[in-house]
């Protein structure tokens, strides 16, 4: 295992160090210790390494992640794993707002709860909370699956295209054009599997799903109001 | 005899200015749909511009340059501050973003072949980056865009430089749309979104909100791309002395600031019309806020909004700007708005010159288009060809400019080498009204 230690390197060396490692790279564990807040911690990582940060992490740690396993030891800052690609991104306690923003694929867990806006705009990402997202979740959110084992803030899932959303406990409220939809055979072996990479035992069938009604879809006269 | 058979002399119908005809028929419009007017173009209400301005040349206390043979540089460099690799171009008037969606794939291509024959930039636009944008651009800047759609980190990486959009000219405070028309399968898989749908671009940033977060926005895309391109910030015409202060301050290596005259590819008319300030009013401005930070020249300054031809790249660089940026000419260089296809804009209620419905997907040219039948008549290396050859004459023209006031240098001109005609113009410009020494506002004078 390589370790870094942010109280003697700077940032831009300890990315560079982990952009550099490549697709068959030998040194595949790394640990970063005294993160201390600091904000793009391993962004923009591309291989198949895993990095633990040990202490709380400022904004957009891990963002637009490939491939890489990052797991924050602590508690992460706004954006967290923005826009990430693949690869998985753990965050042990809670994360704030705009987590998992924008995401093309990979897997976020958040073993705590996330601020607002956890998800928005997420286009393919996987992201499994263990405890409550807060308002404006999933806020045009465009595809990928959102599943929170707490409870959901105000106006989930506002504007939402073809992501799905599956929540254990209760949501404030819904937002334009989200709503609550039948969970089918084929909604319960995904959330299985969901649940399975996100490290939780809640039962499938504790969750409702949510999803678009489909009707901001086409710009008509009584969306303009 | 019969009164009414005396013709006495009669009021003429008189059309009201204020209830003109065009405003009538949208109100007719308005009440026969419900809905308001969308369009793509930028504002084509008459406001103060370049037009309003004027060079005076050399006399006897300035002395000319010879024509076209004394040089005449015109090169400038972008993103001087903090990147590593600055983006170098022989001529200052570069591309503006424009989205693959709201643009044809060929009229993409045809942007990037004239713009590299021209030894300039082209820009992506929301939507993400398309490989004939990519391969035919030899410098191509990046949009980072509220939307994200198609953005990645690869992309991000092979991208010459990056333009964080804040705003536009044409709707500061506005998102973008593309409705369904458009979305045809390769531009709903590059947005990750359902085919035919009317797609709405977010009008704020994700990840984001204000200029404290911006700064940590900037610091994660350098370190993402290892501190190379210089990193741009996009803004609208509306508040430009302290848009641009708070850009520098979040470490923009150059702001770009776009009028209202700038064109979208589709927005509400209220908005386009009714929204922003012209950018002449907006030059000057961004000039103080750089020169009071001491980064005038440093962060460099790009400027759009109606350029149209040499002098008005000229008027920029007179004002402080180091380049300018064009939507709207380049596409009608391209042939936009051609009256070779009048009998066909007819067909769809319009006249060359005036058609704007853009975002309908059905424009004669093929140019804002997905429709590939249309699209096909635009040809990508004759429409290089077009684009670099008017490339070349606006900067002919600027430079026959800049050689009547003695600057071997575009960047040479100065607010002393002009004079306004209209009051307005020279509050704006902060250049003296045509045969005064003064201007609105002019400092030590009273108005
Ligand atoms: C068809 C079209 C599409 C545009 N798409 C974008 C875009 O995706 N992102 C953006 O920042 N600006 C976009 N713009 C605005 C231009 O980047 C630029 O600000 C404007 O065109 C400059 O003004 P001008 O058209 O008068 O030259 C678009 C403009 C046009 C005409």
């Amino acid at each position: 295992m390589q370790t870094i230690d942010m109280e003697t390197t700077a940032l831009r060396d300890l990315n560079a160090t982990l952009q550099a490692q490549a697709e068959t790279t030998n040194q595949t564990t790394w640990e970063i210790t005294n993160p201390k807040g600091s904000h793009a911690i391993a962004v923009g990582l591309d291989a198949p390494i895993d990095v633990t940060v040990k202490g709380s992490t400022g904004y957009y740690c891990a963002g637009m992640n490939k491939q890489a396993t990052i797991t924050v030891d602590g508690s992460a800052g706004p954006g967290v794993a923005e826009n990430m690609m693949s690869g998985k991104v753990v965050i042990t306690g809670d994360a704030s707002q705009y987590a998992g923003a924008t995401g093309n694929g990979g897997t976020l867990v958040i073993k705590g709860n996330a601020s607002s806006r956890c998800g928005i705009s997420m286009k393919g990402i996987d992201i499994i909370v263990h405890g409550n997202v807060g308002h404006m979740s999933a806020f045009m959110a465009q595809s990928g699956n959102l599943v929170v084992c707490g409870d959901a803030g105000d106006a989930l899932g506002d504007s939402i295209y073809e992501a799905r959303l599956f929540v254990r406990g209760s949501v404030k409220s819904l937002g334009a054009d989200c709503i609550e939809k039948e969970m089918r055979p084929e909604h319960l072996t995904l959330l299985t599997d969901l649940l399975e990479r996100g490290g939780c035992d809640a039962k499938p069938e504790e969750f409702k799903r949510y999803g678009s009604a489909r009707e901001l879809y086409h710009f008509k006269i009584d969306n303009a109001y | 005899m019969n009164d009414e058979n005396i013709s006495a002399p009669r009021t003429m119908p008189i059309q009201s200015a204020t209830f003109s005809q065009d405003t009538n028929a949208e109100i007719r419009r308005a009440a026969a749909t419900g809905i308001y007017d969308i369009r793509g173009g930028g504002a084509k209400r008459k406001v103060p511009h370049f037009d309003d301005l004027l060079f005076l040349g050399a006399s006897i206390s300035r002395y000319p340059l010879e024509g076209y043979r004394e040089a005449c540089d015109t090169s400038v460099t972008l993103g001087t501050r903090f990147a590593k690799n600055p983006i170098q171009l022989d001529i200052p008037i570069t591309i503006a973003g424009m989205s693959f969606g709201a643009l044809s794939g060929a009229a993409k291509e045809a942007l990037g072949r004239g713009a590299t024959l021209a030894g300039t930039s082209t820009t992506t636009g929301d939507g993400g980056m398309t490989p004939e944008e990519r391969g035919h651009s030899e410098k191509l800047v990046y949009q980072y865009l509220p939307s994200r759609y198609g953005m990645n980190p690869d992309d991000l990486r092979r991208a010459d430089a990056i333009e964080i959009v804040v705003g536009q000219g044409a709707k500061p405070g506005g998102g973008g749309m593309l409705l369904g028309q458009k979305i045809t399968d390769r531009v709903a898989g590059m947005r990750n979104l359902p085919k035919g749908i009317d797609q709405r671009s977010a009008c704020r940033h994700p990840d984001w909100t204000g200029p404290d977060d911006l700064e940590i926005k900037i610091l994660e895309l350098r370190e993402i791309t290892g501190w190379k391109v210089p990193i741009y910030i996009k803004v609208g015409g509306s508040r430009p002395y302290f848009d641009t202060t708070l850009a520098v301050k979040a470490g923009a290596d150059v702001v770009v600031l776009d009028g209202m005259q700038g064109g979208t590819a589709a927005t509400q008319d209220v908005f386009i019309e009714n929204v922003g300030m012209p950018i002449l009013a907006c030059i000057r401005e961004a000039v103080r806020a750089l020169e009071d930070l001491g980064m005038h020249r440093e962060v460099q300054l790009i400027v759009s909004g109606g350029v149209r031809t040499g002098a008005d790249v000229a008027i920029c660089m007179a004002l402080g700007a180091d380049a300018v940026s064009i939507g709207t000419a380049a596409l009608i260089a391209l042939g936009d708005n051609d009256p070779k296809w009048e009998a066909e804009y007819q067909k769809l209620g319009t006249t060359a010159g005036a058609y704007d419905d853009w975002h309908e997907g059905n424009d004669p040219a093929g140019i804002s288009t997905q429709n590939p039948e249309l699209s096909a008549r635009l040809d990508p290396v004759e429409g290089g060809r077009r684009l670099r050859n008017y490339l070349k004459v606006m900067t002919l023209e600027a430079q026959t400019i800049a050689r009547a006031c003695g600057k071997n240098k575009l960047h040479n001109l100065e607010p002393e080498d002009l004079c306004a005609l209209t009051m307005e113009a020279a509050a704006m410009a902060k250049v003296p009204l045509a045969g005064t020494d003064w201007w609105p506002g002019k400092p030590g004078t009273a108005f």
